[in-house]
This record gives structure tokens, C-alpha cells and sequence, in this order.
């Protein structure tokens, strides 16, 4: 079928050009999947063939469920990407409609303090950020990290945010408003909703990193007991000896619970906006 | 009960002065309608009276009590928007039912208003459907449903029609008109639309940049617009206006309806040139180029055949032709 707008060298090229960036883009992630099966002298023979018969192996994953606390890490950073989630989606679009609803003096000026995140890598702060944990008592403990994680993702999230919510009808708001709802009401239920794809970018781009982050559980939080995921993956990495099984195995498990959270807000992003509010 | 003071009101948004200063009042019943053009005030001035806007200065009374520091829902008002800002996720019924249950009315009351309403406006088979399962005309008769059933003193109309097609919107104009005369409510309806100001109101306020210009019965305004402005506004195809000099008259400027002037093949006041005839059946528009008078629009009940290129010429009613002064008020 030839349309206008279609022709078939344009759709195979196209294609073509998707279909190598998808696979530059998965390799490593199949790498790794791959050879997470293995033993580890299949892994070091042939890294690029998949498990034979031969080379299978589940060596690395009963390693990583028998040795350390595994099941505890993941729960360690499950609490911590969820909670800072949590934090930063609800204070990142309260602050982001204030700033797009109210008009008060310095509302310019704020909105570019809390932008102001972005550009300044929330690293550089470091040591002042563990003077601050160890005069508080927070070091060694989750809240630390939520707290450090929340900060991080809150500058992108209002940036974002306000963006949409200033695209939301005025007269639903104000509709509200003579309804006698309570500026909370309107916020939580006609404003939420409709900024839902919104929030689920934002969602998006703010857990990938705090789940992979190694840097502040490292530094705020290398206890056993606080222990994430990524930090507990080091413990397989030794300065002579490594064990590819066990990491390569850590690694696999720990794409699991960030690949169910993206599908769950990439849903939302593809679920139609509730529409037939104006227009 | 349901009437509306606003004394001396003025709004600015930083150094930008929207309103500067507006009185009026109104009376129970009156269906009044502010028009003027865009950027006028109109809108602000009604969310000023809705509570949605603070003014800032100046006092807006409701059954002559001083509303302006009161919040929206207490007010005793409804309001219907352009854009209908229905609740997307609360079925029609509930969408009508919000307010009133945020008021604090029992339930069986509720539905008893809701039942009003919806009949009145043949809403009863869409009660259940949410608000992107209706047509446009459908959500805008719910959210004049919502309206009703909150029984307010005032029902303020922000643009309503001017989301609907053309056919829709004389229809929901009817409806409106229907409504007032039923519910013998006061109403207040800004639009820019000078139609409907004139189909709808009992008084109609005409503002321009943040001013009134004059408040009058739609034919009082027709009849003796108090200056050039008004006279320009009201009334379509637009007056046409004439530089005094140039006619040798001593006010600065002429106006004449396109309705008032009469136009003959070989003799009258202003010998011109057909530009453009636009032929509507009921009536047809000529647009004169004329030697006197510069370009004019001429009004003629009928069919009337005029080529461009032919002359014509066109002769204004003495009775109903209108002098300005340099100000722009209207001289007697």
C-alpha cells in the first residue's frame, strides 16, 4: 500500500536505523542477562554465545541468594527509590503549582531558585551533605538517603511540572472554586489527574538514577544493614579476584524491580489523558 | 433576591490597570450582559464579582451585602465558563451535585434540584455518561445544569456560546433566554459578541479598555449610543463613520448606519463606486467608494443588483444620521 506520505525505501530505512539503535542499545543488557547463566569459564570462553548446555550454569544466582543478604538489599532499595519517588512527585508538583497558579511577589525568581538543581550535579555537596547526616544522626539509615534523593529529583520534577500544570484550564480550577472545593481538592483531584503523563516522565527520569546510584549509599550509608543493591553488588567485585558469576547475576536481578516500575508508569504515559474536561 | 452593587472597582495586575474604576448595579431579575472588545475588563470584571479575583479597590455588594472579601462558594453565585471546565472524572450527575454536597445539602434534596434541572434542560438520559462521552452543546447544557441546581442569586455566564458552532449556538442562546425567563434569576453574561448582548439582555454594559462606556436597553443603545464608540460596537455591519470636515460639517465626525442610508442609480448626497456586493438574500451589503465620504458600507433590504465598477449614489436619513464631537461623545 503506497500513500502519499509513505513510500517503502523511506519505511525500510527507517526501520533499519530503530532497529540497529535498538540493538546497540540492548546488547549490553543481553549481555549481561546472557552470561549471568553461565560458568564462569563459559563466560570467560565465549562471552558472546548464549548458554549452551554445556555452559549453563546458575552458579551466579544461587551464590547471590546464598551469600549476603540479597533479599534484604533489594528491600533496602526498593524502600528507598519508592519513598524518594513518593517524596519528590508530591512536593515537586505541589511547589510546581504554586508557581504556576498563585501569583506572588518573587514567583519568577523562585521558580528559577528550584530550578537551579538542574545545572549544579547534587554531588558536589557531598561532604557537606555528611557533615550535615553525621551532625543529625542520619548517617547509616535510609531517611538519609531519601532525603538526599528527594532533593536530587525535586528541581527536574517542578521544572517539569509546572510546565504542564500551566497548560490546565483556568475554569476548572476556578469551577472548583465556586463548588467550594478546598485548593487541596483542586489540586489533588482535578489537577493530579490531568497532569498524570506528566508525572509519570517525571517518575521515570527520577527512579532510574536513584536506583542505580552507588555514590551516596556508599558514602551516607555502607552499613549491612543499609546496604542497596548496587552497593551490595561490590561485594563480589574484589581487588584480585572477582566474581563475574555472582555480579553478572546481581546485576540481572536488579534490572527486574526498576523494568516493573517503568512499565507500570509507561502505561500511564500511553493512557489517554481524561479528556472532555474543556473542549 | 439577586441583586449586584459594584462600587468605584478598579483591578491592576502589577502597573497594568484593567479596571479603572466601575460602578453599576443591578437589579433582581435583570439579565444584563457586558460586551466590548477583547482586553476590555469584561471577563475580569465578572470573576471579580465571582470572587475569583481580588479587585484592588472598590467594594462589590451582593443583596447589598459586601461580598468582597467573601470566598467564591459562599457568594451565592454560579458560573458557567467558555470552555465548560466539567469535572473529567465525576459523572454528569455528580458533576451537578458537587457543589451542593460540598454545601453540606442533604442528599434527597440534591437529587430533587438535579431532577429540576436536568429536565429543563433534557439532560435525564446523560446523568450516568462522564463528561467525554457528550457532544459540545450537551457539556455546556451541564454546565449551565450545575449552575441551576446551586440556585444562586447571581448566575454569572463567562463567554458560554463561544465554544459551539454556529447552529449550536443560537440554539443554546434560545435555551439561555428561556432559562431567565423561567427561573426569573439575574444573570450576568460578558461576551464580545454584540448579537447576542442585543437577543439577550435587558441591559447591556458596554466597557472599553477597562471603562464603562454606556448602560442601556439594547435599543437604547441602538437608538442613542452615547459616543463614537458605542455607536461603532453596537450594531452590525459597523456604523460608518465620516470625517465632519469633509462633509462640511462643524462635529468632527459623522455616523451613519449602513441600515439609514439609501442608495439610487442617478441622484442623492455622496456619488460613489460599487468596490464589493455581498449578497446575503435577506439583505445585501455595498461597499461604496465615494468621492465625499471615503469608503462606506450601505445596507439594502432585499435583493439589490449592483455590479462592481457601477456608480451609485447614496443618500444618509437626516433623522438618523449621528454627530460627534472631538471627544467623541455624541452631540445633541
Amino acid at each position: 500500500m503506497s500513500t502519499a506520505t509513505r513510500s517503502l525505501p523511506r519505511t525500510i530505512g527507517a526501520h533499519a536505523i530503530l532497529l540497529t539503535y535498538t540493538a546497540i542499545a540492548l546488547f549490553p543488557v543481553i549481555l549481561v542477562i546472557m552470561n549471568s547463566f553461565k560458568s564462569r569459564a563459559g563466560i570467560f570462553g565465549a562471552p558472546l554465545t548464549p548458554p549452551t548446555p554445556k555452559t549453563f550454569d546458575l552458579i551466579g544466582y544461587t551464590t547471590v541468594i546464598g551469600q549476603g543478604d540479597f533479599i534484604h538489599y533489594f528491600q533496602n532499595s526498593l524502600v528507598v527509590t519508592v519513598a524518594s519517588l513518593f517524596f519528590v512527585l508530591l512536593f515537586g508538583a505541589m511547589a510546581a503549582f504554586a508557581l504556576s497558579e498563585y501569583r506572588f511577589r518573587g514567583n519568577t525568581m523562585m521558580g528559577l531558585y528550584l530550578a537551579l538543581g538542574i545545572m549544579i550535579p547534587i554531588r558536589l555537596g557531598t561532604v557537606a551533605i555528611l557533615q550535615l547526616m553525621v551532625a543529625s544522626g542520619l548517617v547509616n539509615t535510609l531517611t538519609a538517603l531519601i532525603l538526599v534523593y528527594t532533593a536530587q529529583g525535586l528541581p527536574l520534577a517542578v521544572f517539569i511540572l509546572s510546565e504542564f500544570m500551566k497548560q490546565v484550564s483556568d475554569d476548572l480550577k476556578n469551577a472548583g472554586r465556586i463548588d467550594g472545593l478546598s485548593e487541596y481538592t483542586i489540586f489533588f483531584r482535578l489537577v493530579l489527574p490531568l497532569v498524570r503523563p506528566s508525572m509519570a516522565t517525571v517518575a521515570v527520569f527520577t527512579m532510574i538514577p536513584i536506583w542505580n546510584d552507588l555514590w551516596f549509599p556508599l558514602i551516607l550509608a555502607p552499613s549491612e544493614e543499609t546496604k542497596t543493591v548496587t552497593l551490595g553488588a561490590q561485594l563480589f567485585l574484589g581487588q584480585f579476584v572477582t566474581n563475574w558469576n555472582a555480579i553478572l547475576a546481581a546485576l540481572s536481578l536488579a534490572i527486574m524491580p526498576v523494568l516493573i516500575l517503568y512499565v507500570i508508569f509507561s502505561r500511564q504515559l500511553i493512557r489517554g489523558i481524561t479528556s472532555g474536561a474543556v473542549k | 433576591m439577586g441583586s449586584l452593587k459594584i462600587e468605584n472597582v478598579k483591578k491592576a495586575f502589577g502597573p497594568v490597570e484593567v479596571l479603572k474604576g466601575i460602578n453599576l448595579e443591578v437589579t433582581d431579575g435583570e439579565f444584563v450582559v457586558f460586551v466590548g472588545p477583547s482586553g476590555c475588563g469584561k471577563s475580569t470584571l465578572l470573576r471579580v464579582i465571582a470572587g475569583l479575583e481580588d479587585s484592588t479597590s472598590g467594594r462589590v455588594l451582593i443583596d447589598g451585602e459586601d461580598v468582597s472579601v467573601t470566598p467564591p462558594a459562599k457568594r451565592g453565585i454560579a458560573m458557567v465558563f467558555q470552555t465548560y471546565a466539567l469535572y473529567p472524572h465525576l459523572t454528569v450527575k455528580n458533576n451537578m451535585g458537587l457543589g451542593l454536597k460540598q454545601a453540606g445539602t442533604p442528599a434527597p434534596e440534591i437529587d430533587r434540584r438535579i431532577g429540576i434541572a436536568s429536565s429543563m434542560l433534557s439532560l435525564e438520559p446523560y446523568l450516568e455518561r462522564r463528561p467525554a462521552e457528550l457532544s459540545g452543546g450537551q457539556r455546556q447544557r451541564v454546565a449551565i445544569g450545575r449552575a441551576v441546581v446551586r440556585e444562586p442569586k447571581l448566575f454569572l455566564f463567562d463567554e458560554p456560546l463561544s465554544n459551539l458552532d454556529a447552529a449550536l449556538r443560537v440554539n443554546t442562546r434560545l435555551e439561555i433566554a428561556q432559562l431567565h425567563r423561567r427561573l426569573k434569576a439575574t444573570m450576568i453574561y460578558v461576551t464580545h459578541d454584540q448579537v447576542e448582548a442585543m437577543t439577550l439582555a435587558d441591559k447591556i454594559v458596554v466597557l472599553n479598555a477597562g471603562r464603562i462606556e454606556q448602560i442601556g436597553g439594547p435599543m437604547e443603545l441602538y437608538n442613542a449610543p452615547a459616543n463614537e464608540f458605542v455607536a461603532g460596537f453596537i450594531g452590525s455591519p459597523k456604523m460608518n463613520f465620516i470625517d465632519g470636515a469633509r462633509l462640511g460639517e462643524t462635529a468632527k465626525t459623522i455616523g451613519v448606519r449602513p441600515e439609514h442610508l439609501t442608495v439610487d442609480p442617478k441622484s442623492g448626497a455622496w456619488k460613489g463606486t460599487v468596490v464589493h456586493a455581498e449578497h446575503l438574500g435577506a439583505d445585501t451589503n455595498l461597499y461604496l467608494d465615494c468621492e465625499k465620504a471615503g469608503l462606506i458600507t450601505v445596507r439594502i433590504f432585499g435583493v439589490y443588483d449592483a455590479e462592481p465598477g457601477a456608480t451609485l449614489y447614496a443618500t444618509p436619513d437626516p433623522a438618523k444620521t449621528y454627530r460627534f464631537g472631538a471627544d467623541g461623545k455624541t452631540l445633541k
